[in-house]
């Protein structure tokens, strides 16, 4: 799994509630129109900077806060390719890879807004193509890659009739 | 080697010798969705090929976040969850009933030993029933729906030892601030909490649901009490099933231990945006509010809601507050008026809504207005909970809310004693 594109930064602890705010998502299963929203109280017109692909790279505690599986539908129905921070909320952490959204624990500090990345989920490196530079990646579970190589949560659970972990 | 209390209730539920950091496929006891989760449940249920849920007794949903529906597209979403769990038989807990973390334990389906997935992060609740009980979210919740079964990391625990006993006019609310503050809101991510020590020996049943309720504002997966007398006399309300207590062994592996005395702990207040800013209510006094709200999942019970009418009975609410109470479930709401805490309250000048999650997360009942504070008994304080991201929220005991709501300005509660 290969992923590249341009990074946009946040700082630590960044909620469920900056991510994708409840007033919006009690209202609808519309993914698209709640993607519109995400990240909008910390950096307005959020979705409109987005570029497919880009990625998220944020500080520690990722996601805090509630279960809402839309943050991390949000994010992705956003464009997003990836979340990149120190550490996430194990909620976030287990909803994204439910729904097929990669997570990737690595030292964000070393990344500047605007860095055109390379990550290798495989191979377990980031490649700072603006910098010159390579960051580790803290390895994932090895029942988190085989959600995730499924395609998300559902999409195994379609494959095997339940959990074959 | 000796087990905490999560690495044996994962053992037992997994049938193999768990410890932290191994990854199971643990049998669940109990699945619970709210109305702001299971909608996405439902479309996940249907993605995944799912026809039945795995046993109809042992599954359920709350309409609890919204409820009355406050708008067409919720009501939708409300239906979609009725015709949903008709069609399979499993209950449906509709407006009024309560917080899906009142009713379950409510309902006698959780006690000792049980492992409960719930669709909403609070589900950590019932760790005070001395259950592994953790939110997940909607994909996780149709796998559990569907099998039965969910995966785990064994987590690593965090003990608290908390000696002393709380002084008058601070409670456990004040005592979970202080630990949530002095840990950080990512300091038990990925870890389960225990808590105990005489300070928690000599709480009531119902304050030590609040502990558990915010576990999860440290991060933690499940926030764990032994089970006592007093946990036991609390269940036997609701059921007649029989529980097994777990306990942890002495030689079991913690993470960190860390021990506190409560004897001296003032009453304390999360200040914005974030849960673990908390300091002494003293440094925060005089700080006006407009809006105060006493109930949901943390301090909606029944010893809350006379806590509160004991402050407010007899005086009246300041004119510039409104004070808002949401009993956390129907049964609360009638032994509260069988005591007549309801009269007391409304004669004060309290707004009742309904059994539920009322203005906690910003979807009705009660939405602040730009550049309003708000005192809450609620456990988040993020920027925008309640609807509008241009007000701020305060955290505290009903107690401090209650006397907050009284003079106008954030105020130590034991004034009023
Ligand atoms: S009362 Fe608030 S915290 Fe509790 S379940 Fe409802 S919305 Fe969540």
């Amino acid at each position: 799994m290969q992923y590249s594109g341009r990074a946009h930064k946040f700082g630590d602890d960044v909620n469920t509630e900056y991510i994708i705010s409840g007033k919006y998502k009690f209202k609808t299963l519309d993914m698209k129109e709640l993607a519109k929203h995400v990240m909008e109280d910390l950096a307005p017109g959020f979705y409109e900077k987005v570029t497919a692909g880009d990625f998220i790279a944020a500080g520690t505690n990722f996601g805090c806060g509630s279960s809402r599986e839309q943050a991390p539908l949000a994010i992705k129905y956003a464009g997003v390719g990836a979340v990149l921070a120190k550490s996430f909320a194990r909620i976030f952490y287990r909803n994204a890879i439910n729904t097929g959204l990669p997570v990737v624990e690595c030292d964000t500090d070393q990344l500047d807004p605007g860095d055109e990345l390379f990550i290798d989920l495989n191979a377990g490196v980031i490649t700072n193509r603006t910098k010159g530079t390579t960051i580790p990646i803290k390895p994932l579970p090895e029942v988190m890659i085989r959600i995730l190589n499924d395609g998300g949560l559902a999409a195994h659970f379609k494959k095997y009739g339940g959990f074959n972990l | 080697m000796g087990r905490t209390i999560i690495e044996k209730i994962l053992s037992s539920k997994s049938r193999q010798e768990a410890y932290a950091n191994d990854i199971v496929v643990a049998g669940v006891d109990y699945v619970m969705g709210q109305d702001g989760t299971a909608p996405l449940a439902i479309r996940a249920f249907n993605d995944m090929g799912g026809a039945k849920v795995f046993d109809r007794e042992r599954v359920a949903f709350v309409i609890d976040h919204s409820a009355p529906s406050p708008n067409e597209g919720v009501s939708a979403l409300h239906k979609l969850m009725r015709e949903f769990a008709g069609a399979r038989g499993f209950r449906l807990y509709d407006i009024g009933e309560g917080v899906c973390h009142q009713i379950l334990p409510e309902s006698g389906v959780v006690g000792p030993g049980c492992l409960v997935i719930g669709a909403d992060s609070h589900t950590c609740t019932y760790g005070a029933l001395n259950a592994f009980s953790t939110g997940v979210g909607s994909t996780d919740l149709a796998g559990g729906m569907i099998s039965g079964r969910m995966w785990f990391k064994v987590p690593e625990t965090i003990k608290f030892v908390c000696s002393g006993i709380l002084p008058a006019g601070v409670y456990s609310k004040d005592l979970i601030l202080y630990l949530i503050g002095d840990v950080t809101a990512d300091g038990a991510t990925y870890m389960s909490t225990e808590y105990v020590g005489d300070a928690i020996t000599a709480m009531s049943q119902e304050a030590r649901f609040t502990i558990s309720n915010m576990a999860i504002e440290m991060g933690a997966k499940a926030g764990l009490m032994e089970a006592d007398e007093k946990t036991f006399a609390w269940l036997r309300r609701f059921t007649k099933r029989e529980f097994k207590p777990v306990t942890a062994d002495h030689d079991a592996v913690y993470a960190r231990m860390l021990e506190y005395d409560v004897a001296k702990l003032e009453p304390q207040v999360a200040r914005p945006h974030r849960v673990d800013n908390v300091a002494p209510v003293s440094r925060e006094a005089g700080k006006p509010v407009q809006q105060a709200v006493i109930g949901t999942c943390t301090n909606g019970r029944l010893e809350d809601l006379r806590i509160a009418a004991d402050i407010l009975g007899g005086r009246k609410v300041h004119r510039e507050v409104r004070l808002i109470v949401a009993p956390s479930s129907r049964r609360v709401f009638l032994d509260a008026m069988a005591e007549g805490i309801i009269h007391s309250l409304v004669e004060a000048g309290a707004a009742l809504v309904t059994p539920g999650c009322g203005p906690c997360v910003g979807t009705h009942n009660g939405v602040p207005s730009d550049n309003e504070t708000v005192i809450s008994t609620a456990n988040r304080n993020f920027k925008g909970r309640m609807g509008n991201s241009n007000a701020e929220i305060y955290l505290a005991s009903p107690a401090t809310v209650a006397a907050s709501a009284l003079t106008g300005k954030i105020t130590d509660p034991r004034e009023f004693l």
